[in-house]
């Protein structure tokens, strides 16, 4: 019976399909096909119209210029040409054929051409040779820089020291071995482009406060600590540093350290300055210091101090604890010259009167960085043809953060005498007043 | 002589099917080195035919795969200390065990902890076991052989106190003296003398301002005619050269393709200027390939702005490999996709080709063709500082540029005369042929040395004419021993573990140098004999005295293979 009733359903459809009307069956039969044509074509891809051929690739190719490797520099650029000493930079110096009285080298306590240092050094050099050949992990420690790092603590009052063989590098290395990415930073805003590497270097979060300003570093602070109250589990983790330099290069200020805090972690210095070598230390406690044998990079990727320069600044040490008197010489010195440089028409003293680095800025500038910069210009090479030697100072001018004004840098040292020190403010009052009026 | 298979790392590989060796062809510097390579050494040659005959020599370079046994072996052994360490830390922290190294301050406790705990677990379990490696201090020249200050430990490597002994005419293996300038005696240190008497040490300026002498105009000179450059310039640190002259070239929208195995003052020059990093496999010319062309094509990430210039950034030997860079294939690639090239010869120039000039001398190739050519003095020059040649645009924007003209002082000048000196000597011009001879003999001590190691079994990494010579060790507890027991035989190695390598490859890394002589090599070379092949010295020497000897070493049996 099911066979037949199923017969039956058939012969139905079948008579069904021959009384149903033409367009029903003509509409069921396009959309029969259509099913079957969507089932047989390929899949739409939307890559395929953004992908680029082989052909297309290698166009692209030929196509692209990369900018020239350098731009051009002018050949009147301010800094291209370098002034040329002859023979050593000392107290009497050469500069371009001329003989000045050197008032640019940071040789505060004249021991360039001490003949002590020059014989420790001589000594070293026939003991050692000059280079170190590896780095301080690999055959590289001398018992040299032993003694200096010892020496250093004890000089410094601290519990050990370490030493670098660039004094550019050595704050800029010892600031990412300890502040990493997530740490905080509170930095004055005169800060030198080398700490300014260091920070750039450690991708820590930089607040800073206005130069030498106490108030503005302690609104940062709360605010810090109210962020801290807001988030206690990221406080937990984070750590916190405040950099401050103890004479400020660009401005000649000293830092008011009292106010600040009274015992410090870390002591960075430069040894290419009052110690006439070159390199530079980090002092402090052994357990900030003895982190950086590991993680300061340039004190574990880079070949150590020669050791010439290493007794060199080792002597250097001895002078200075044998003659502390020096010291009061050269404050001595810097208030004369502070004074006797007050007054100057057209330019105005930046810097502390006890600081042996001041800044000759212009005291009205004409509104274009580049006139200000040859004018200042103008004066130093004036004063070089009267015997001073001045310089200005050097800034990189698209890579510092804020970039102080242009500017003539004197520095005092102590071999500089009475005359000297008239002879230069006398020389710069009248060379200012034929360039600037 | 055939020895059987010893018990130890040296142990001979067993042969590889060497399908290399059939179509000449170096498939990425892998080379699947046969273990018979003494006696069939002239048939290993291996002719790079590919890329249009780039190569004038045989470019001989092999990196043999870590045993899987060693491997397994090795991870058991960290395994090891690290649970031993983490058992000490526990004893520390309940005060079970004296805590020796030094800690925060009272007042201090409640601050964030400088340091991360586990940034420093390495250093306090793994390092200090095998601390008295390292740091060895030394007073004497760095030369061929060099005087050791001897230090003992009565607390495990936490601290060191100096017996007042010294350790005499260690054979040095370890200071980077390729063509033996490092000396106290000798027309470099007289010249050097004299100018320290008349210039003094120090220079207390920056080259911008007033501290550029005319020793430096004379030094630069010299530089560029060396390397056979436009011009130069030079710097009072070979690492602040790169980390301070990257970042004045390139910056944001530039790209840098970095070799996998770069210094880390490239890196950290790199990381500085703002650019976009891409890393290529080391000295993997196929992989470097691809970046480029993808660089090009597809453009910045994102904007698809099109890169502003790009920076392929190599060296010319790297010093924990001993591998060469793939010069004249970097090359090609590099005019092919108009890139710039920053070659790094840290360790190459000096040491390698044959008047000295460096990897470009090496391979034969023109020296403008390497748009940036930086090294050091460190190294062949036994002086300190850097250098940057290239073109006179290139030194003129950098002599305004860089951030070491401006900021930082320029070098002493009784160094820069040890420089100049030293490459006039190197060139020839002092009149004398010590130069020429110093370059052949450093050639030949190459040769011989990695002959002859390989010849034992040891598995040595890098290029057949590099002068630094890696011995894989593996092990941990190998890195402590070998280096103490070749200073108890009065030879002063380098070993280096993780991080500075990865961490189942630790190595013993020689520095071969031109002051050493043939009988310096010989030597070592008994002194690994003996220990590892007593049966091929005719000594008297009894193998079961060695083999109780070293039974008896603690962690002797992290040293089995």
């Amino acid at each position: 019976m099911a066979t037949v009733a199923e017969q039956w359903v058939l012969v139905e459809m079948v008579q069904a399909l021959y009384e149903a009307p033409a367009y029903h069956l003509i509409l069921e039969g396009i959309l029969i096909l259509w099913i079957i044509r969507l089932l047989f074509s390929k899949t739409y891809k939307l890559q395929e119209r953004s992908d680029l051929t082989l052909k297309e690739k290698e166009e692209l190719i030929e196509e692209w210029q990369p900018e020239p490797l350098v731009p051009p520099v002018s050949k009147d650029h301010p800094a291209l040409n370098y002034n040329i000493v002859s023979g050593p930079p000392s107290h009497n110096i050469v500069v371009n054929g001329k003989e000045c009285i050197n008032f640019a080298s940071f040789n505060f306590l004249g021991l360039l051409d001490n003949p002590r240092l020059k014989a420790a050094a001589l000594a070293s050099l026939k003991k050692y040779g000059v280079g170190t050949c590896g780095p301080r992990g690999f055959y590289g420690t001398f018992d040299v820089h032993l003694d200096l790092e010892d020496r250093l603590a004890k000089f410094m009052k601290t519990e050990e020291a370490i030493i670098y063989s660039y004094g550019f590098a050595t704050i800029a290395s010892a600031i990412p071995a300890y502040s990493k990415r997530g740490d905080i930073v509170f930095v004055d805003k005169a800060a030198c482009f080398a700490i300014q590497k260091g920070l750039q270097a450690s991708r820590s979060d930089i607040k800073v406060f206005n130069h030498n300003d106490m108030d503005d570093l302690e609104r940062l602070l709360k605010e810090q600590e109210i962020e801290d109250q807001k988030n206690p589990r990221k406080a937990r983790v984070t750590r916190r540093f405040i950099i401050v330099e103890g004479l400020y290069m660009n401005t000649g200020t000293v830092c008011p350290l009292p106010e600040l805090i009274d015992d410090i972690d870390l002591i960075s210095a430069n040894m290419e300055n009052s110690l006439a070598s070159i390199g530079g230390f980090c002092c402090g406690r052994s357990f900030v210091i003895d982190h950086q044998r590991l993680s300061g990079q340039g004190y574990c990727f880079s070949a150590s101090l020669p050791p010439l320069l290493a007794a060199a600044a080792i002597e250097a040490l001895n002078i200075m604890e044998e003659n502390p008197g020096i010291f009061a010489v050269l404050k001595e010195k810097c208030k004369r010259i502070h004074k006797a440089l007050q007054g100057i028409p057209g330019l105005k003293v930046v810097g502390e009167s006890i600081s042996p680095a001041l800044h000759l800025q212009l005291e009205e500038t004409t509104g274009c960085r580049e006139r200000d910069v040859k004018l200042l210009q103008e004066i130093v090479t004036q004063c070089m043809d009267r015997g001073i030697a001045l310089t200005q100072a050097r800034y990189l001018e698209k890579e510092e953060k804020y970039l102080p004004p242009p500017s003539i840098r004197v520095v005092v040292t102590v071999e500089q005498t009475e005359e000297d020190l008239e002879k230069a403010a006398s020389t710069i009052s009248e060379v200012a007043q034929t360039v600037l009026l | 002589m055939r020895p059987d298979p010893g018990g130890c790392c040296c142990r001979r590989r067993p042969v590889r099917a060497n399908s290399c060796v059939a179509n000449g062809e170096v498939r990425n510097g892998y080379v699947r080195s046969s273990a018979a390579a003494a006696a069939a050494a002239a048939g290993q040659i291996h002719h790079v035919t590919e890329n249009g005959g780039l190569y004038k020599r045989p470019f001989n370079e092999g990196f043999e795969e870590t045993p899987m046994l060693v491997a397994v072996l090795t991870y058991v052994g960290y395994g090891v200390l690290t649970l031993f360490g983490y058992l000490r830390d526990f004893l520390r922290h309940w005060r079970i065990e004296k805590c020796h190294h030094a800690t925060e301050r009272e007042e201090q406790k409640d601050f964030v902890s400088l340091y991360q705990d586990f940034e420093n677990f390495y250093t306090r379990n793994l390092y200090m076991r095998i601390r008295d490696n390292w740091n060895r201090p030394i007073c004497s020249v760095p030369g061929a052989r060099v005087d050791i200050m001897e230090r003992q430990s009565h607390d495990y490597n936490w601290s060191f106190k100096y017996t007042g002994n010294v350790i005499k005419d260690v054979i040095n293996m370890g200071s980077y003296n390729y063509l033996g300038f490092a000396r106290n005696t000798g027309p470099c240190q007289e010249a050097a003398a004299k100018v320290l008497e008349e210039y003094g040490v120090g220079v207390c300026s920056t080259r911008q301002e007033i501290g550029n002498l005319d020793k430096h105009e004379e030094l630069e000179k010299l530089v560029a005619n060396f390397l056979g450059v436009e011009a130069a310039m030079a710097y009072g640190m070979g690492f602040a050269t790169n980390s301070m002259n990257i970042p004045a070239l390139v910056s944001k929208g530039c790209l840098i393709l970095s070799d996998e195995l770069n210094h880390a003052s490239l890196v950290l020059g790199a990381r500085l200027s703002g650019a976009t990093i891409r890393v290529f496999k080391h000295n993997n010319m196929q992989s470097l390939e691809k970046l480029l062309k993808d660089a090009i094509v597809y453009g910045q990430p994102r904007t698809r702005r099109p890169w502003k210039k790009i920076l392929i950034l190599v060296e010319g030997i790297y010093s924990m490999e001993g591998s060469i860079v793939r010069l004249p294939e970097v090359i090609a690639l590099k005019k092919k996709y108009k890139a710039y090239l920053y070659l790094d010869e840290a360790h190459s120039i000096g040491a390698l080709g044959p008047t000295g000039r460096g990897v470009v001398d090496y391979f034969g190739l023109d020296p403008e063709d390497v748009d940036i050519m930086m090294g050091t003095f460190t190294k062949s020059f036994g002086a300190s500082g850097g250098y940057i040649g290239g073109k006179k645009a290139l030194i003129d924007y950098l002599r305004t540029h860089s951030h070491s003209a401006v900021y930082a002082a320029s070098l002493s000048p009784p160094v820069a005369e040890q420089i100049i000196t030293a490459m006039k000597c190197i060139m020839g011009q002092d009149g004398t042929t010590l130069g020429k001879e110093c370059i052949q003999q450093l050639a030949e001590n190459v040769r011989y040395f990695r002959r002859r190691l390989k010849s034992m079994g040891f598995i040595i990494y890098g290029n057949e004419d590099s002068p630094v010579v890696p011995l894989m060790l593996y092990m941990p507890a190998k890195i402590g021993a070998f280096g103490r027991e070749m200073l108890k035989r009065n030879i002063g190695v380098v070993v280096v573990g993780f991080p500075a390598t990865p961490i189942i490859e630790s190595r013993a890394r020689f520095c071969l140098s031109a002051a050493h002589t043939r009988e310096t090599l010989d030597t070592m070379v008994y002194i690994f004999l003996c220990n590892y092949h007593p049966e091929w010295t005719n000594d008297a020497y009894d193998v079961m005295e060695i083999w109780r000897a070293t039974v008896k070493q603690p962690g002797f049996y992290l040293f089995l293979v």
